[in-house]
């Protein structure tokens, strides 16, 4: 069956060791032929806590994590296993099994460590009714004492990951070559005693009554196993960014982490410092002396840089920086996605201030367009923002490995050499014209402290060409002018130069469109794909430039139907409003389809919200979905 | 070739080339303190073989903030409070560059405050320079850091309830490794000062004491002032943590009882910020930014991290 696909779920407590573990079963499967997408929950809260890791996996491409899951393995939480009544970490060991079996798909498996959970708890589950209901197939097994046998109690992952290949009738080879590159000699061993004995165990003593089989997958090409965070780091990297500044916060922490593993290693320069305002001014700092900077944050942190953002702006320092959002306001949830920070991104910082911003909806994107962030903060001297969220940056998929063979840019863009800066204009006292009035698409060259000839003042302040202070009016508004200047003229290269950055899908003469941006778009795409299956007609897009807005390309979307449901993360419909605005028109055509309650849109609900848009039934939406109705223009 | 050729420029240097030609004029207000520095600053460099081109002078906002206005070096002057952040990392991104920050009190000590404890802990190599007015220039009068205790302005009509700061113990516990303190009365010290500073090879705190006839007409003008180096009266060992801290208490106080010290408090020769980097490898032994300039310069990829990935 070509469109089988598996969505195996390992759950347990923070801390149990799920995330190495899936990473491994993952990349397994991705060397097994299959394309995977992996989705990561978890708690705020650093040991025990339910939490599980999910990858689906087919014979085709994937990209969002499905909606429910066909494979549970519950480990039991043994952070939450404490024989001290009322201990610390409570007493919730059953969690694991218990929390997840909601959304375990008809059919479905489902292995858990009976070693780790009591069979009273068990029994409150009613587990076996549950099970005759949905033909779920239970398999009780004691992980935990297998692990024991032969290592330790932590160990009952790969028992757990035996269990899983040996029902799945998965051969174990890429398994262990990945345990081989993984695990030191001493664990190596008892690990891959511990895979078998499970793999022998269940293939022997079971009878499997159930479907579910390893799909069937081929690549043409070898793949690497990327999250979302490493691709902006990657693509970073092969920005020339050779400088970032940072203060940790979740999710934005993650590409912090990469640049900062990574950066020294290759002459770079990495700075955990005081604070996110220091951050962002570290960026200016540098880029200003001559590097490829970026720094970045989550909501909150990213608050603080509105300041050196828009020192940035007025100065025309070129830097990235990246706003990795969570659910707000204020602290909100640390570790839960929504796309809530967008109007924020788009306006912070006082003025008019101009900035480009960048939305990737996946893991490709997020490299391709960390590239462009860099291509274009350096050509047109100007901040350059990628926002993305707590989904895409933990979330893994495979990509082609040649998909990142690519030259490294260490270009600094509009920046003069010695040379070229001797025939340029000058002031009597030697400065030079950084900030011309008159320039092509509104971008002056500038100089690098330290170079010959090249002195100059940059300021915050309003200023001059030589950059001093000024509140001239002629010369604001000249400078002015060519600095929003800049916004049309990277449109037009986005335009122009480079392939679309929005993504399109479905039946091109559909009279119903769906409008997403972001890391809903996966979400998006599928379901466009399973409505005209089922027979809809229905076209989608998926939007990555906030700014400046592809108002083009929207127009002809939004023209070319009868109506259109914008699918965003977050309650205010902001994104449904910036089209609005952009194109100054179209309020009735839109209406919105909203989630804000921590999870990110699955396929289901999006199907979800057309029907009821379509059907105009009176039903409220699943899963805390909501719909805005379109308003008047 | 050097893509920073002006860095290393071995010409002599006169000193009119740090200053601008007729535009723009000083918006300072007559006698102001902030002048001192300004002349200073541009005797200073030059006489330490300095050429504009090879100096980035950045600043915060305030009165103080439009010192690189008046100075002919490469400059930025950036927002309230965040001079140090900028300008530590130009140091960062090209080593050759001498970076000096400059700030006033309000700038420094208060909105910049935690930028300044971490700068100096770090020990960067740069030399930063507080104006001390003990009030907001800028912003007409208000009572700033290191007003005394009683100040009355604007905003604190009845006087300030808080204590001042006390800015050369705080450079000492968060590890300043060159802390001085002059005053634009005393000229000839502050270029001596300022040039040992740019010397130094960390970060180097001068309090400059600088008075504003404008908002603070009952400040003391900083005169009659002591040199704590010249005077018989004060004997401490400049090297000695514990000495120096005491001379520092010493002067803080006197400074509100009337008697303004001055001199050099502290110098130490813990390695500086740069140098430990280089040391632990996570910083190139070259500058940074000339890397864009040399043609035969590997640019490793993310492609040759892939293996883990895979
Ligand atoms: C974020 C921010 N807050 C407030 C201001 C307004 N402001 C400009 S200068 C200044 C105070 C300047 O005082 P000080 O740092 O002591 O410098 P002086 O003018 O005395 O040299 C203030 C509060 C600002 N520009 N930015
Ligand atoms: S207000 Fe004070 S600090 Fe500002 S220029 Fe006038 S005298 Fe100097």
């Amino acid at each position: 069956m070509s469109d089988h696909e598996l969505i195996w779920r390992i759950a347990g407590g923070s801390g149990d060791g799920i995330d190495s573990t899936s990473q491994n079963f993952a990349k397994a499967l991705m060397r097994s032929g299959l394309d995977v997408f992996t989705h990561r929950h978890y708690p705020s809260r650093i040991r025990g806590g339910h939490t599980y890791v999910e990858i689906r996996a087919a014979g085709h491409k994937v990209q969002s994590r499905g909606d429910g899951y066909n494979f549970l393995l519950a480990l039991g939480d043994s952070f939450a296993r404490n024989p001290k009544e009322g201990a610390y970490y409570g007493n919730e060991e059953i969690k694991p099994l218990s929390e997840n079996l909601d959304e375990l798909n008809e059919g479905g498996i489902i292995v858990y460590d009976s070693g780790l959970l009591s069979e009273d708890d068990v029994e409150s589950l009613n587990l076996e009714e549950r099970a005759e209901e949905n033909d779920w197939h239970v398999f009780d097994i004691d992980l935990r004492s297998m692990a024991k046998e032969h290592g330790r109690e932590v160990m009952r992952n790969t028992a757990g990951v035996g269990v899983t290949a040996a029902l799945l009738e998965m051969d174990l080879e890429h398994i262990e070559d990945l345990m081989r590159d993984a695990m030191p000699e001493k664990i190596l061993e008892p690990n891959l005693e511990i895979l078998h004995d499970a793999y022998d165990m269940v293939t022997e003593e079971y009878d499997f009554e159930h479907d579910l089989r390893i799909p069937e997958g081929d690549h043409e090409d070898e793949q690497a196993l990327l999250s979302g965070s490493n691709a902006i780091a990657y693509g970073a990297i092969d920005s020339g960014c050779r400088f970032i500044a940072g203060y940790p916060m979740t999710p934005w922490t993650d590409v912090f982490t990469i640049m900062s593993q990574n950066l020294p290693d290759m002459g770079g320069i990495s700075e955990q410092v005081e604070d996110e305002i220091a951050a962002a001014a570290l960026a200016v700092g540098a880029s200003h002396a001559g590097v490829k900077a970026m720094s970045g944050s989550s909501g909150g942190g990213f608050a603080l840089m509105s300041e050196p953002l828009g020192l940035a702006e007025m100065t025309e320092t070129p830097i990235v920086l990246l706003e990795s959002m969570r659910a707000g306001p204020s602290t909100g949830m640390p570790t839960k996605p929504e796309q809530g920070d967008l109007e924020f991104t788009l306006y912070t910082s006082q003025g008019d201030s101009a900035r480009v911003v960048f939305a990737p909806a996946n893991i490709e994107e997020a490299y391709e367009q960390t590239r462009l962030a860099f291509h274009i903060a350096y050509e047109y001297q100007i901040p350059t923002i990628i926002i993305y969220d707590q989904k895409l940056s933990g979330e893994n998929e495979n990509v082609p490995v040649s998909f990142l063979d690519r030259e490294p840019d260490p270009s600094l863009g509009s920046t003069l050499t010695e040379d070229e800066l001797e025939d340029l204009p000058h002031d009597e006292s030697g400065k030079f014209h950084r900030f011309q009035h008159d320039v092509e698409n509104g971008v002056s060259p500038r100089s690098l402290p330290g170079q010959k000839g090249g002195r100059f003042l940059a300021t915050g302040n309003e200023h001059t060409p030589a950059g001093h202070i000024s509140e001239d009016p002629d010369n604001r508004v000249f400078q002015m002018d060519r600095r929003l200047e800049k916004l049309e003229a990277i449109r037009t290269e986005l335009d122009e130069e480079h392939d679309s950055n929005q993504t399109y899908a479905g039946d091109e003469s559909a009279d119903f469109g769906i409008i997403t941006w972001g890391s809903a778009q996966g979400a998006v795409l599928e379901a466009t794909e399973r409505l005209n299956d089922q027979g809809h007609s229905v076209k989608a897009v998926g939007v990555s430039d906030m700014m400046p807005f592809p108002e083009a390309e929207l127009t002809e979307f939004i023209e070319s139907v009868d109506q259109a449901m914008v699918v965003e993360m977050n309650a205010t419909a902001q994104f449904r409003g910036l089209i609005q605005k952009e194109l100054g028109r179209y309020g009735e055509k839109l209406t919105s389809l909203l989630k804000y309650n921590g999870n990110p849109f699955e396929p289901a609900d999006v199907v979800e919200g057309y029907e009821l848009n379509v059907d105009g039934s009176d039903a409220e939406p699943d899963a805390q979905v909501r719909i805005e109705p379109a308003a008047g223009d | 070739m050097s893509a920073f050729n002006a860095i290393g420029d071995e010409r002599e240097i006169d000193r009119d080339e740090f200053t601008p030609g007729l535009e723009p004029q000083p918006t300072w207000c007559p006698g102001c303190g902030d002048f001192g520095v300004l002349k200073a600053l541009k005797q200073a460099l030059p006489e330490v073989g300095l050429t504009p081109e090879e100096v980035l002078t950045v600043t915060g906002i305030g009165c103080s903030g439009k010192l690189n206005s008046y100075l002919d070096t490469y400059g930025f002057h950036t927002i309230h409070g965040r001079s140090l952040p900028v300008a530590r990392a130009a140091k960062l991104a090209n080593d050759g560059l001498t970076v000096v920050a400059a700030g006033g009190d309000g700038d420094g000590y208060g909105i910049g405050g935690n930028h300044f404890m971490h700068t100096a802990r770090e020990n960067h190599d740069m030399t930063y320079i507080v104006f001390n007015n003990e009030v907001f220039g800028l912003t007409k009068g208000q009572t700033s850091p290191t007003s005394p205790k009683g100040h009355t302005s604007k905003t604190t009509p009845h006087g300030n309830a808080k204590s001042p700061i006390r800015p050369l113990s705080l450079a000492l516990t968060s590890g300043a490794t060159y802390i001085a303190r002059t005053a634009a009365v005393n000229p000839n010290q502050a270029k001596e000062i300022i040039k040992e500073a740019i010397e130094h090879d960390g970060f180097a705190h001068i309090d400059f004491l600088t008075q504003c006839p404008t908002w603070n007409k009952d400040a003391r003008q900083y005169v009659p002032y002591v040199d704590v180096q010249e005077s018989d009266d004060y004997d401490f060992d400049i090297h000695d943590r514990k000495e120096a801290q005491e001379m520092m208490f010493e002067t803080e106080n006197a400074l509100y009882e009337g008697t303004v010290l001055t001199g050099r408090y502290f110098v130490d020769e813990r390695p500086s910020y740069q140098q430990q980097k280089k040391e632990l490898g996570e910083m190139p032994e070259e500058p940074l930014a000339e890397r864009y300039f040399d043609d035969d310069a590997e640019w490793e990829r993310s492609y040759d991290l892939l293996e883990r990935h895979k």
